[in-house]
């Protein structure tokens, strides 16, 4: 019952982004341009400095990964519909992991197009570990969707939410972006140090569930007036 | 809780007043020398930093679940004694590194958590501030996951090559420092006491004003 | 709106004023050590520094301790500051 309420609600968000497409393609516009002004910044005469790549591509995923929250949970204020959602009769954290669920796989379809353009781009040796990089990539995602989809359905209320959504989601997800950076900067290098590479990514884990059950514990009174 | 202030007062300053002969007593550390004493003040306020997000945390999370107002106070005077006694810590530390490393900051992973963990009360402090209706849970939400980086802060040290002193520089230190370092815990904790308790008193009466308020539009 | 507003005027001054003691501070210890030259880029233990880069520590000492205390003392004056305007509101509330 529970994943099946939870797969509904992603569903739903599914079908409403297939048809639109908004956020996906804005979201996507907004990572390139993001990529565009950091190759001005770190590429000199041609090089690329130091483990920048990994950087970029953190930073492109995290800013993309908050304009898409902003805008997945506007949807549903505008047609004030997670109202309604919050007064079906099913359990408050199985919407919150559809939801979830919904803003990871938007954010993956990003990364599809992001990492390999940021790989072509800086001629970065993303692919050398493929396993590791997607580990990597699908850990450090999860860790930074499991906070911001609580805040962003929390903040759906308040005022300036525009504004609180990064106060509130940079600083508590930082931990996340630096484990991702560094381990994706470990894979960069021509040895790849595999050890280092697995720890970082078991940080992730750990970070992923504490994030995960903080969150799944916090949603119910959260969402509750 | 008010009736505690004036003895805490008193207290807190005599203790603040002896700390310094204790420590100018305190023998010398052999590599880093007279800067080392540093150490005696910035160590404690690290101390309250995380005590205090702690106190935070977990009276958010009673705010959050039991729905309790009060705890809600006691977590506002946590978070923002965070941000008092973390500003401390960063700008003693510095000072500290000016003379042992060579450098003003450095971007190691002790520092980089310590900044971070500082940058998430600031936060929240702004989310208290500014957030509208429903700041207060939206605080206690942030609260409770800036608690949760705290374990992180302190790992950090010990988990990775860092340049930072250990943790166990405390539990191994001579009895001619640990007797000084442990007085000014000590006084740091009855400064924090006494600091909280106002910090408590002033936001139950402007929880008080606030009632009043609602009384008064009501008739 | 003319109370809200001398409310932030009075605010704002009160975290200027703070900010501004803890910026003269900053200044003062800055000011206090003699020019060392550029920071070397590596970390090199003190005992390996070249003399021109070693700093006497004790004005930084007494500027991390004055620090300490300048802060705590900042940080209980504006409570007493605050409590002391919310219990004036409380009276004025209570008499009407």
């Amino acid at each position: 019952m529970f994943f099946r309420t939870a797969l509904l609600v992603m569903r739903k968000d599914l079908t409403v982004e297939v048809r639109s497409r908004e956020i996906l393609y804005t979201t996507l516009f907004f990572a390139v341009s993001c990529i565009l002004v950091f190759a001005f910044a770190f590429v000199k005469e041609g090089e690329v400095l130091g483990d920048a790549a990994a950087g970029i591509l953190w930073i492109a995923i995290s800013f993309a990964g908050t304009l898409a929250l902003g805008r997945t949970f506007e949807r549903e204020r505008h047609a004030e519909t997670l109202r309604a959602l919050m007064l079906a009769p099913v359990e408050r954290s199985a919407i919150y992991v559809g939801k979830l669920l919904g803003i990871l796989l938007l954010l993956f379809a990003a990364e599809l197009v992001l990492v390999p353009l940021v790989a072509l781009l800086f001629s970065a040796a993303l692919f050398s570990r493929p396993v590791l990089l997607v580990g990597l990539l699908a850990a450090g995602t999860l860790g930074f969707a499991a906070v911001g989809t609580l805040f962003a359905a929390m903040l759906v209320r308040a005022r300036s939410r525009d504004v609180l959504l990064p106060v509130l989601l940079y600083p508590i997800t930082i931990p996340v972006i630096i484990a991702g950076v560094r381990g994706t900067a470990l894979l960069l290098q021509p040895n790849v140090d595999q050890a280092m590479v697995v720890m970082w990514l078991s940080l992730l884990f750990a970070f992923d569930v504490v994030f995960l059950t903080l969150s799944l514990w916090t949603f119910e009174p959260l969402m509750t007036d | 809780m008010r009736r505690l202030f004036g003895p805490l007062l008193i207290l807190s300053v005599i203790l603040f007043a002896a700390a310094p002969v204790l420590i100018a007593q305190a023998p010398y550390e052999q590599t880093m020398g007279l800067i080392q004493k540093i150490f005696y003040f910035h160590v404690p306020a690290a101390m309250m930093m995380m005590l205090s997000s702690f106190i935070c945390g977990i009276w958010s999370a009673i705010f959050l679940l039991r729905k309790k107002p009060e705890a809600d106070r006691i977590a506002v005077a946590g978070g923002e004694m965070v941000v008092v006694f973390g500003l401390i810590v960063l700008v003693t530390g510095p000072l500290w590194a000016r003379i042992a490393w060579g450098v003003w900051w450095v971007w190691d992973v002790r520092l980089t958590s310590a900044l971070l963990l500082w940058m998430i009360f600031c936060g929240y402090l702004l989310v208290r501030k500014y957030g509208g209706p429903g700041a207060d849970k939206l605080g206690a939400a942030m609260a409770i996951f800036g608690m949760a980086n705290v374990p992180f802060v302190y790992i950090s040290v010990d988990i990775w090559r860092t340049m930072h002193p250990k943790t166990t520089v405390v539990t191994t230190l001579g009895e001619g420092m640990a007797i000084p370092f442990w007085f000014c815990v000590f006084a740091f904790l009855v400064m924090y006491a006494l600091l909280f308790t106002a910090r408590v008193h002033l936001e139950e009466q402007r929880a008080r004003v606030e009632q009043l308020f609602l009384e008064a539009g009501d008739l | 709106m003319v109370p809200v507003l001398t409310r932030v005027i009075r605010r704002s001054w009160r975290w200027s004023a703070a900010a501004a003691g803890g910026l003269l501070l900053t200044a003062a210890s800055v000011l206090a050590q003699p020019p060392a030259g550029a920071a070397p880029d590596g970390f090199v233990p003190i005992s390996q520094l070249p003399p021109a880069h070693r700093m006497p520590a004790a004005p930084l000492l007494i500027a991390a301790y004055a620090f300490v205390w300048v802060a705590l003392l900042v940080y209980l004056w504006t409570i007493w500051r605050r409590l002391g305007r919310v219990e004036g509101e409380l009276k004025q509330l209570e008499k009407q």
